[in-house]
This record gives C-alpha cells, structure tokens and sequence, in this order.
C-alpha cells in the first residue's frame, strides 16, 4: 500500500446553518486516482474544494476539522492559501481558458509565480502541455486565441494550464461533463498518465468512469461518506445498502 | 394538396384574423422612424458645420488658422491663427485622461472586486451623483475652491520671477484637474460594468493556479475586461474634449501656449467665450474652430478603438 497524501479528519462545513459536509474522513493515496462519487447536491464538489481551499471564497462558509496534506494541515491558520494551490491544482466542470493565447494561458500560473526568462517558460508551456496530451495539436499555433480551440482541447489545455505551475495534487471537477464521449476518453486516458506523477481526485457524475479511472472511490450522501474504499472492491462488492442502490442506477 | 388547403382561409385552426400583423408593422414603422432620427441629427450636424466651417477657411487660409499662434480677430489687422488654441485642448484633455483614467479604473476595480458591500453602498451613489451634476457647478466650484489653491502654488512657486504671468489661479492645470474629475463618472460606471461582467470562473481559474487576488486582478479579471475598459477611455475622452462651460470658468480664457500654469482657451471654451460679441469672418471663424472640434473627435475616437482594441487581443 502506498503512503497516503492527504488525510481528512473529522471535516464539517456550514452554509451559515446548513451542514453540507458531515464529519467526512478520508485517506487519499498518493500517485493515484481517487473519485468522489454521488448523486447532485451530495456535497462532492464541495469536498473537493475545500482541498485546495476554493471554499474560503464563498461567504458565509465555516469549515471545522483538518485536511492534512504530507501531515500539514493546509487549514492552519498560518497556511499561505497562494502556495497551498500552487501545490494542489485544479481543473472545473467547465473548460475556462483565460481570453488570451494558447501560450499565455500555459505560462500563467508559472509567471505568478516569478519565473520571467523566456526560454525557461518555453520549455514550462512545452512540457505541461505534453503532459495534457495536446502539444501536438497546438503546437503549431501557440500564439492563437486559446477560446479558439474546441471545448475538448480546452479543457485539456486547463489541464496543461495547471500541470505548469508543477502541482502535486490534482483536483478534477466533473472534468468531462461538458465534452463529447471522444473528448472525454482523451481526458480519461489522461489521468491514467497523470497518476504516474500526481495525486489525483476527480468528482464524476458517470459511474463507469469512477470505475474504470479511479484506484479508491468514496460514495457521498447527503453530505456524509458512505462508503469509500478501493474502487474495485466497492463496485463488486459494496458493503452499504445505499452504496448498492446508487452504483446500480436505483436512485440519483 | 390536401394538406395546402388547411391552411387556406377558413379552413384550419391556424387561421386567425391576423389583428397582430398590422400591430407588428406599425411598431417597426415607429422603430425605424426613431432609430432614423438619430441618423438624420448625425448627417444634419455634419452637414451644417462643414457648411459654416468652410468659408473663413478659404477666407483666412487652413495653413494661417492651423499653424499660427497668433489669435487677434478684433485687432485692425486681424489674425485668425489657433494652434494654441488646439494644442491646449490637445494638451489638457491628455494630462486630464492621464490623471482621471487610473483613478478610475482603480475606483471600478475597488467598487466591483475589493469594496465590502457596506463601502460600496456609499461609494457607488456618490459616483452616480458626481454623473448628474451639471458641469457649471464644477466651475462654480472650481473659481470657489481650486483657483485660490493654485493661486497660492503659483505666487509660492514663481515668487523670484521677474516674467512671470500671474493668473490668479485661472490656468491650465486647474482646468485639467476639474476636467479629470468630470470624466471619473463616466470612466469608473462602464469600467465597473465590464469589470463585473467577466465570468467568474476567470477570477477562479486565476486563484486556484495560486494568483494573489492583485495579481488575479491585474493579469486576469481586467485583460478579460480590456475592451469594455477601452469603451469607457473613448467615452472618458469624448466626454473631457467636448467639456466647455467648466473649464471657460477656471481656465482663465486667453489664448497662450498650453504651460501648466497659464490662462489657455480650450477649442470649446474659445466658441462659448467669444460668439456673443463676434461678426463677419470673426463669426465664421468661431464655426470653423466648431468643424476642427468635431473633426477631432470624430479621428481620437476612431483612433483609440483601433488602437486599443487592437492591443486587446492576442496576437
């Protein structure tokens, strides 16, 4: 068994009175994939973002408990949210490439981050964009509107855009719920690769996809975890009732 | 054929008495008949100033009006040169669009992305009053409040010269101040519009790559926001160029080379100060700088969307 990346301890997080995340405990491990799945409203995306902090952007939110990542806690008080999501990047539901070249949008976040020679961020936007598995779609027109390429490329290029600023986590949001079953294969071919390098956590909707991508899978429900464990094992074998009715399509 | 006759008079339920149509084609009449009005004030206006504009023109000689300093239209030999004139409103409306279009854009990025909503409860009302005030009572104030400042800067500032001009505080830079604060409304309202018009998932992508929320504003919300920025400049540029009643009242009125601290006369301000009491090629004169302005408008504005909108995009 490989270490763990990031432990979840005791996590509760409140929409003013409302407790949209109970008491979530979680081992996610490192160089692997982990899906969190459920059905609509289930509090996975907000799990998801409360890894890299994105939460602390919505008002009226509290968030009580400790996500550890290589045993920091990244909700210390201390904790520079800028460098936390230097480490953990993340990709959203939908492709949201900035209005400017395809180039510009890989060098963004490397350029944050001070680096200025320009051979370094060459090499940067070449090896991230590999990594996302469209250099040698855009190679040849790096300096054109990223809004110009299609919504599958965009969302590859996002990858690129966050494999840049070199992460160590990889948060995905429903990654390929806004492209075409062709698009989406790409991207799921893409995070086996990903894997080899980074920590990944994807939020999916399609339940083939949790299991044909994902290493650990945690089944949400009404803000809890139900179930979480290897992926196979939860897919053959579910231990919860409601684990069962979900992944057979009885109910979400 | 069949399925034809259905829809024929009286035979289907898709007929009706087709009362709305005329409704239709009276409102589009109307509309077009509005929308003509402004076409025909545009060609009207265009029309008229060229007309007016032209004869002291080939009366006085566009390299005479053009390049000459001299302005002396009542003197026995009267000379009809405004390149002073022109460089002013050149001069001044330039420092004042480089004084008033920082400050408010940094309002607009202040009020739509970093004001808490208490602050900007206050901040934005006060903006749209700044808007519905008429530009005579920002003279007003001006005389009242900048001229005696400037005043004393100037009496401080040239206190050993021997040359010196005094203008009481009726000078370029004054007006240049009141002209920079005319055009905040305008500049901070559209650039507000635009700022918050940027999707938010450009602001999130921005943070979650570990951008600052300064450096998300400045490499990522006001680039996406580039080209409603721009509109605000053109408007912030065509609203400080046309400006004439304020700046008559503290800019001191007479016609020098644009020094920060002389009396100057703006293109505008030479029309409203001198049509009362002007006649015969003095007159016409008055239109022909009327033509220059509007001329003058018409290239900065087609100038700065060109060029500013060009530099918005990538290459």
């Amino acid at each position: 068994m490989e270490k763990s990346k990031l432990l979840v301890k005791d996590l509760n997080l409140y929409y003013g009175a409302n407790r949209a995340l109970k008491d979530v405990e979680m081992e996610i491990r490192d160089k692997a994939v982990t899906a969190l799945i459920g059905p609509s409203g289930c509090g996975k995306s907000t799990f998801l973002k409360c890894i890299n902090r994105m939460n602390d952007l919505v008002e009226n939110v509290r968030i009580r408990g400790q996500v550890l990542l290589d045993g920091e806690n990244i909700y210390d008080r201390r904790v520079d949210t800028t460098l936390l999501r230097k480490k953990v990047g993340m990709v959203f539901q939908q492709p949201n490439p900035f209005p400017m070249s395809i180039y510009d949008n890989v060098a963004y976040g490397p350029r944050l981050h001070g680096v200025k020679a320009k051979q370094e961020l060459d090499s940067i936007v070449e090896e991230a964009l590999k990594g996302a598995a469209i250099f040698e779609e855009v190679k040849d027109r790096l300096k054109k509107p990223a809004l110009g390429l299609s919504g599958g490329q965009q969302q590859r290029l996002c990858i690129a855009r966050a494999l840049a600023v070199r992460p160590e986590v990889l948060l995905m949001d429903e990654p390929t719920s806004a492209l075409d079953p062709i698009s989406t294969s790409k991207v799921e071919e893409l995070m086996e690769a990903l894997k080899k390098s980074y920590t990944v956590v994807v939020v999916t909707h399609n339940m083939q996809q949790a299991a044909r991508v994902s290493d650990d899978t945690a089944f949400f429900l009404l803000g809890a975890v139900v179930e979480f464990g290897p992926t196979a094992a939860l897919f053959s074998r579910p231990r919860d009732k409601r684990t069962e009715d979900y992944i057979t399509g009885r109910f979400g | 054929m069949k399925a034809e006759k259905s829809i024929l008079p009286g035979a289907g339920s898709l007929i009706g008495k087709k009362s709305g149509a005329a409704a239709e084609r009276a409102a589009q009449i109307v509309f077009t008949a509005c929308a003509s009005f402004a076409i025909l004030a545009v060609a009207s206006i265009t029309l008229y100033l060229v007309l007016s504009g032209t004869p002291a023109i080939f009366q006085v000689g566009l390299k005479e009006i053009l390049f000459s300093t001299v302005w002396a239209p009542t003197a026995a030999q009267p000379r009809y040169g405004i390149l002073y004139v022109i460089l002013t409103s050149v001069v001044g409306t330039g420092l004042a669009i480089l004084l008033g279009v920082p400050v408010g854009i940094l309002t607009a990025v202040f009020l739509a992305e970093v004001a808490d909503e208490r602050v900007a409860a206050v901040v934005k009302p006060a903006v749209e009053l700044l808007a519905g005030i008429p530009s005579v009572i920002y003279g007003l104030l001006g005389i009242y409040l900048l001229n005696p400042a400037m005043y004393r800067l100037e009496r401080w500032l040239f206190r050993d010269s021997a040359t010196h001009q005094f203008t009481g505080g009726a000078n370029l830079l004054s007006a240049v101040i009141v002209l920079a604060i005319m055009i905040l409304p305008t500049v901070i309202n559209i650039s507000e519009t635009a700022i918050r018009a940027v999707p938010p998932s450009i602001k999130a992508a921005s943070l979650a790559l570990g951008g600052s929320r300064i450096q998300t504003i400045f490499k990522s919300i006001l680039p996406a926001a580039k080209s409603g920025i721009v509109t605000a400049v053109v408007l912030g540029v065509g609203r400080a160029i046309g400006e004439a009643m304020a700046i008559t009242l503290v800019s001191g009125s007479s016609v020098n080379a644009p020094l920060p601290f002389r009396s100057v006369r703006f293109l505008t301000t030479a029309i409203v100060s001198e049509m009362g009491y002007s006649s015969g090629t003095h007159r016409q004169m008055l239109f022909t700088i009327g033509l220059v302005l509007f001329v003058f408008i018409m290239v900065i504005n087609l100038i700065l969307t060109r060029v500013l909108k060009k530099g918005g995009q990538t290459p």
